[in-house]
């Protein structure tokens, strides 16, 4: 992307979001804060590993809990039944998901727009549906973690959430490095063009199929990371929770608030997603009214009405250079 | 025992079929994701059990009032909310109606809570039909038989009716039916009231033989976005044949495999059956 | 004559009952351009589908530079030196004009900044320098035509299928689609054209050849082509009869 219109390039304003995010939990010490912060991050790096698929290839996924409750269960069970230190059950659950993708999502590549969109949905609840009734990973039970002295190698802290804050941060931080990466170089020029026209892409060498499937694998990999993380942090997971079709939703969700197809959007919409849902659950939650929900719908309705880009929109030029413009269907 | 378990799916299914006609007429014409149909859905069983309970109408006889609401909701959020999104890039529209569904659900709860609620007195309650070894509910093939009923009407009326061929010329080319003299703002706010009108009415039907609360539309959606691609988008043809299949399916599949696996087993079937049509039963 | 590049060996394509091209046969040498005309419907958009690899032919066989290609997917064909564009112009429309180009450049260069020297060339050469910051999706339709050839080029073809790039287009915008063509043969490219405008190529084609429903009537010399009895009654009309007997 040229730069050239801009003030600041693309790396700056990212950089300079970074550095305000490590800062923030530092100069409020609180820890609702820390946990809204951590839950920030943690959801800004699964827009932003979703992004890839969706916002870059243009291929929707309302599947992507599957990969996360995969990285979440697999560094579970080892470290429940094993011992396995979960930054070792981190990596493989990384691995697990992304075969899991390759395999699912290969035959899928062929279908277009909607189908596929329903297709990632139905692998999704059948995962689901696996982990809800397999005895091996209590079913649906769920699996409570053991408590263990604290520690970085068996992630787990009891007096400070910070730490917990730092790890996801570091690798929220990763995950915006890789997304950077593809987005200068061939490969996301390469994803683009399957979005805009698979046939355009086609006739100037590119592989779809192949293509897919690698933003799919990386994106699957990064969620998964994300899915261990998660459980370490709260130490407890069952398959409502970590393969919901709502998580699934709200990944997708927070970034389409905030902009598809950009590297920002992930993170606005989380910054304004996540404190939003988090405190008004901690404000109402108790009550049992879905307030907070209440909000949220109608937050969302209002955005996609009046911010059709998201709200990367209301940033204008600064955020994409040149005018988006509303999608004429079919010429 | 088998033939009970088809017989009742297929039932199911046809109840499902008028779900998923209302869920692709939408796709089909205006080429969105209505995640907000099990939310209107809900609205319907809503409307009966209120006239049930405030005036103790049976839900039957509410069918008209209770179509006539969601038809309401559906023309309304066409107007409101689905006609600024329809042209916005990517998946806004998604998020429009995802956020709405979000809305109407916890809405409800708020305001109706998150009980169940029973519809108690009908003119079909409890009653059992028995033919040889078949066992049948009244409330079941009430529903079963209006539902098939209801699906044809749409049917005939998108392909016999003038303004029924308007929607199709819309669905087509939205362009081109604006220069044929088709006003395409009020055939897309017509057939979201219409689709409106199908869940309004399988919502008053089902709301006879199922608990009604803030949640009961979300898996009919889910069901229903699987009906509808199984059966090609837009097609009501397919939508009416898969709808059987998915009730067959879900009734065979949690005899013989457990219940808990009767909807991993409809989603499987889809997964097949879109490798060998990729764009559905039906789709062109 | 110089080497044989494009080789389309009785190729038949059928959709159902329709037969849209049937044993269809001609070849196309290195540094020519070749022109492929006909009425609507004849068969020509089916056909440069079937060569590109969008189509698997029901029967016949492509040979693209000695290696057979008939059955090969379009991004190997492209690989392979033949490149296409599209009648109804296939813009990326959510990115600017020298990303889209950037994207086809792609294809040779391992690193960006090698890309960025394919695409700054291309843009350079189709004139599209001005607009290169601009929004594919907010380009005139003559740009769009431009860029589409453009996004092709940087793909570095040996052979360029161009589908009808000049309709729609005005005079001026015309000619300069005729001197790229023009220059694009000198620059070693093989063109193969399928267009309605005869003015536009009759000038500039080594050879035409025509199609009507589906099957290869004439080819030859534009000069004899447009001599062609069959040709006149099939596509031309007398209105080009006529204004070609006055010239």
């Amino acid at each position: 992307m040229v730069e050239t219109k801009k003030i600041f390039s693309q790396k700056q304003v990212l950089s300079w979001m970074c550095i305000l995010i490590a800062v923030l939990p530092l100069a409020i010490p609180n820890m609702n804060f820390h946990h809204v912060m951590i839950m920030f991050v943690i959801f800004a790096a699964l827009g932003q590993s979703w992004n890839i698929i969706t916002g870059f290839a243009g291929q929707t996924s309302f599947g992507h809990a599957a990969f996360f409750g995969i990285g979440a269960y697999t560094s579970s069970v080892l470290f429940w039944k094993y011992m396995v230190s979960p930054w070792v059950g981190m990596l493989l659950g990384a691995l697990i998901a992304m075969g899991v993708a390759v395999i699912v999502s290969y035959p899928c590549f062929q279908l277009k727009g909607h189908y596929f969109a329903i297709a990632t949905l139905a692998i999704g609840e059948i995962i689901q549906q696996i982990f809800v009734s397999w005895e091996y990973v209590e079913g649906a039970t769920g699996i409570s973690l053991p408590i263990l002295p604290e520690g970085f190698l068996q992630l787990q802290f009891h007096q400070s959430k910070l730490p917990y804050f730092y790890i996801a941060y570091v690798l929220f931080v990763l995950v915006i490095v890789v997304a950077y990466g593809i987005e200068h170089s061939k490969m996301g020029y390469y994803l683009k063009a399957i979005r805009e026209s698979q046939e355009a892409g086609e006739a100037i060498g590119i592989n779809p199929t192949r293509y897919k499937l690698f933003a799919m694998m990386i994106s699957s990999f990064m969620t998964a990371i994300f899915g261990s993380l998660y459980a370490q942090y709260i130490l407890y997971i069952d398959p409502f929770m970590v393969f919901s079709l709502p998580l699934s939703m709200k990944i997708v969700l927070l970034t389409v608030l905030g902009g598809l197809g950009t590297l920002y959007g992930p993170i606005i919409g989380a910054a304004i997603l996540i404190p939003l849902s988090e405190y008004t659950r901690i404000l109402f939650g108790g009550t049992g009214k879905g307030i907070d929900l209440i909000i949220f719908g109608l937050l969302v309705v209002l955005v996609a009405c009046y911010q059709p880009k998201g709200m990367i929109g209301l940033f204008g030029g600064w955020a994409r250079k040149g005018q988006r413009t509303g999608g004429e269907k079919g010429e | 025992m088998i033939l009970q378990i088809i017989v009742s799916g297929i039932l199911m299914g046809f109840v499902y079929s008028l779900v998923a006609v209302g869920l692709t007429l939408t796709w089909g014409v205006l080429d969105i994701i209505n995640f907000a149909h099990g939310e209107f859905l809900m609205m319907g069983m809503y409307s009966a059990f209120w006239m049930y309970s405030l005036f103790g109408m049976d839900p039957l006889l509410s069918i008209p009032f209770a179509m006539g609401i969601v038809f309401v909701m559906g023309y309304f959020t066409y107007r409101l909310i689905i006609k600024k999104v329809i042209n916005a890039p990517g998946l806004t529209a998604l998020l429009a109606t995802f956020g709405l569904s979000l809305l109407l659900r916890n809405l409800a709860q708020f305001i109706w809570s998150p009980n169940y609620r029973f519809i108690n007195q009908s003119i079909v309650m409890d009653k059992k039909i028995v033919l040889g070894s078949i066992t049948l509910g009244v409330p079941q093939m009430v529903a079963a038989i209006s539902s098939i009923v209801m699906t044809m009407a749409v049917f005939y009326f998108v392909e016999k009716t003038k303004t029924g061929r308007a929607i199709q010329a819309t669905a087509l080319d939205k362009n081109t039916a604006k220069l044929m003299g088709i006003h395409t703002e009020k055939i897309y706010a017509l057939t979201f009231g219409i689709s409106g009108a199908c869940v309004g009415i399988a919502g008053a039907l089902t709301a006879t033989f199922f608990p009604i609360h803030p949640e009961s539309g979300a898996l009919y959606s889910l069901l229903a976005f699987v009906i509808v691609a199984l059966g090609g988008f837009g097609n009501i043809k397919g939508a009416l044949y898969s709808a059987i299949i998915i009730g067959i399916t879900e009734a065979l599949g949690g005899f013989l495999f457990g219940t808990q696996f009767k909807y991993a087993l409809v989603f499987l079937i889809y997964l097949i059956v879109i490798q060998i049509k990729p764009k559905g039963l039906f789709g062109w | 004559m110089n080497k044989v590049m494009l080789k389309v060996d009785g190729i038949t394509m059928r959709f159902g009952n329709l037969i849209a091209n049937e044993d269809v046969e001609f070849q196309v040498h290195e540094g020519e351009i070749v022109s492929l005309i006909g009425p609507n419907g004849a068969g020509k958009t089916t056909l440069f589908n079937c060569i590109t690899g969008f189509y698997k032919p029901y029967a016949g066989r492509v040979i693209f530079r000695g290696k057979d290609i008939t059955f090969l997917p379009p991004h190997q064909i492209c690989r392979l030196g033949l490149t296409r564009t599209f009648q109804i112009v296939k813009t990326l429309k959510e990115m600017t004009v020298k990303e889209n180009i950037l994207t086809g450049a792609f294809l040779h260069a391992r690193k960006r900044k090698e890309a960025e020297a394919i695409a700054e060339e291309i843009i350079e050469l189709t004139h599209l320098t001005g607009k290169k910051d601009q929004l594919g999706a907010n380009l005139t339709i003559a740009d769009k035509k431009r860029l589409e050839i453009a996004r092709a080029l940087a793909t570095k073809p040996l052979m360029l299928m161009l589908d009808e790039t000049m309709a729609g287009l005005n005079q001026t915008e015309i000619k300069e689609a005729m001197e790229l063509c023009v220059k694009l043969k000198k620059a070693g490219v093989t063109l193969v054209i399928v267009e309605h405008i005869m003015e536009a190529i009759m000038p500039i084609s080594d050879r035409v050849i025509v199609l009507n429903s589906g099957k290869k009537i004439a080819e030859g010399a534009p000069e004899d082509v447009v001599k062609d009895e069959q040709v006149i009654k099939a596509y031309l009309g007398e209105r080009y009869y006529a204004k070609s007997k006055k010239c």
